[in-house]
């Protein structure tokens, strides 16, 4: 039997590395990548905390909280894609200046 | 004692490729490295007795969240990387508040009481299996909870289809293109489209 205080603590590792990788990178998607690590480790600590306090509420909370983590990396992700496209066309302006 | 095994293998394995997801420097890597890591938290669900989540975690995080993620990255451009300024100085200050942060938490878990107990036990739950009891739970108490999530991933769609649109002004568009291929630059731009 594992304790309960283990996958808690692991679960709050999890989250400090997801919170260093946001503080500590400047990719964009590295960013967002680590808010999924973040999320990772709150859905670790509500499943223990269900399955060891006999209830499905946090795993209940788990599933939506899946949901909201794929609705945020498809709008982060176009708003990256977008954020790109929009420095790319302002690179290529720069360029054509350039050339005169 | 195997159960136990299994948990440390697979935290450590967790921590070592959380720690490699966010500093190698390679961003497909970085991509990989979580994957590793979802697989393994998917290995802990088990470890729970939650076989629906396990499940979901490796179909929707690994298989539909991580692939977004490389397909973005490859219509990104890998050699101009999307920076953006971090939110503070230095990377050892954001570090050192990480450290912090575990360390604080870490501090207060002993002091964690649990409340009182819910009526799933693990014995009813093996009984019906876990995926039933996802399923009456979801639809009976979780039900409006439920439909708002649907719509969230609707409005999730719309909006990454807004955004990721390409922008049809047309004349200038096509000049713009047509002037830049002829600069070196058009390979890469081709490839990211």
């Amino acid at each position: 039997m594992i304790p309960l205080s283990w996958y808690m603590a692991l679960a709050v590792l999890l989250f400090s590395i997801g919170v260093c990788g946001f503080l500590t990178r400047r990719n964009v998607i590295i960013m967002f990548l680590s808010l999924e690590l973040m999320l990772n480790g709150v859905n670790l600590n509500l499943v223990a905390l269900s399955y060891y306090m006999d209830s499905v509420r946090g795993q209940a909370f788990t599933f939506f909280i899946i949901t909201v983590a794929a609705a945020e990396a498809a709008i982060g992700l176009g708003i990256a894609i977008s954020l790109y496209r929009s420095r790319r066309s302002v690179h290529v302006d720069s360029l054509n200046q350039l050339k005169g | 004692m195997f159960l136990q095994l299994f948990f440390i293998y697979c935290a450590l394995m967790i921590v070592a490729s959380g720690v490699l997801a966010i500093s190698l420097r390679n961003p497909v890597h970085c991509v990989l490295m979580v994957l590793v890591l979802f697989f393994h938290m998917a290995g802990l669900y088990l470890t729970l007795n939650a076989e629906f989540l396990a499940a979901v975690q490796i179909i929707v995080y690994a298989g539909a969240v991580l692939v977004l993620y490389l397909f973005v990255l490859f219509l990104v451009n890998l050699r101009e990387e999307l920076h953006i300024d971090a939110f503070i100085p230095s990377p050892w200050l954001g570090r050192g508040i990480a450290t912090g942060l575990a360390l604080a938490l870490l501090a207060v878990l002993p002091s964690f009481t649990p409340g009182s107990k819910g009526q799933w036990s693990v014995e009813a739950v093996r009984e019906m299996t876990h995926t039933v009891v996802m399923g009456q739970e979801m639809y009976s108490t979780y039900l409006l909870p439920f439909e708002i999530a649907g719509l969230i991933l609707l409005v999730a769609l719309l909006g990454g289809l807004v955004l990721a649109r390409r922008e049809e002004n047309s004349f200038e568009a096509l000049t713009k293109e047509a002037i830049s291929s002829g600069c070196a630059c058009t390979q890469s731009k081709e490839v990211s489209q």
